[in-house]
């Protein structure tokens, strides 16, 4: 059984290290729908390959947490893109891979995706 | 949904929303017995008993943003229809608590799928509250309990990106030890 004692270590480690991202400052938040609908229609891999993207490529002042039932039910996994000036894009009928495509394309270079955009449907 | 843990990370979102500071997680699995037993109690807002005869109702939501809830509705089925059991029972100010009893080799038994991606995602999505997790197959269990972790980091963030890491193969490692061969 593997035990809690490695946290002793990691804690250390993490310590020595300076400025540890802190996720509540004012850059692009990635916001994933996660109630039923969302979580009925793949959320769960969406959020997780999103947040782990963002971790490996280390992708400075982007942020993802996730959201309860943003009212478009039919369109799920939806993830919702904010600007840090609070401008809002959509993306509808997400998956894994157009995951990896918005974080490309929108999160490192700035390209918004509009072919997976709510009007464009 | 097409795995329970997926079931479970839509039932443990209610008691996010009520508020809970302790959500208590379980998974058993009895082989002897022939059942999968999924327990999942908060300490949250808790429900009148209006509520709790309605929450079973698809058309009974507290969303504001659409009519219909079906997130209790489904779980229920899902157990149901294994020729399982559905039971929860609430206390407003209290907390509620969800169980749901499956046959385990039913033919319409729901796979249990990727709980570890559940737990993961409620303890890293939600760092203000406290999970206890149990994972238990006939005599062997594991337990992960983020009131511990986050006492050995000594306010260090519990989504830090090693310790999502270190949080991920300690699930994976305990749960493979657990339920050894088994596919569930």
């Amino acid at each position: 059984m593997k035990s809690l004692a490695e946290l002793k270590a990691i804690k250390e480690k993490m310590q020595g290290q300076v400025g540890v991202r802190s996720n509540d400052h004012a850059g692009t938040r990635v916001v994933v729908g996660m109630a039923t609908c969302g979580i009925a229609a793949g959320a769960r891999p969406v959020l997780q390959i999103l947040s782990r993207l963002v971790q490996e490529k280390n992708i400075q002042d982007v942020s993802v947490s996730q959201t309860g039932c943003i009212g478009l039910c039919q369109y799920e996994p939806i993830v919702e893109v904010y600007s840090p000036e609070g401008e809002k894009i959509t993306y509808i009928n997400m998956n894994e891979e157009k995951s990896r495509e918005i974080v490309d394309k929108h999160l490192i270079r700035g390209n918004i995706v509009t072919e997976y955009l709510v009007g464009n449907k | 949904m097409t795995e329970l843990s997926l079931n479970i990370l839509d039932i443990a979102q209610n008691s996010v929303k009520a508020e809970a500071k302790l959500i208590e997680l379980a998974v058993e699995i009895n082989t002897a017995s022939d059942t999968l037993t999924v327990l999942i109690n908060d300490d949250g807002c808790g429900m009148s008993a209006e509520q709790i005869e309605k929450v079973t109702d698809p058309f009974f939501t507290t969303r504001t943003t659409r009519s219909v809830g079906l997130g209790v509705p489904f779980f229920k089925d899902a157990a149901e229809s294994t020729g399982g059991e559905f039971g929860i029972t609430s206390e407003k100010g209290k907390g509620t608590q969800v169980k749901a009893v499956f046959g385990l080799s039913h033919i319409d038994r729901v796979p249990l799928g990727d709980i570890n991606a559940t737990v993961e995602m409620l303890v890293f999505y939600n760092t203000h509250i406290d999970f206890l997790y149990r994972y238990k197959v006939d005599d062997a269990e594991f337990t992960l309990d983020t009131r511990e972790i986050k006492d050995l980091l000594e306010g260090a963030p519990i989504d830090a990106p090693d310790v999502k890491v270190f949080i991920s193969e300690f699930l994976r490692e305990n749960e493979s030890e657990v339920k050894k061969e088994h596919i569930f």
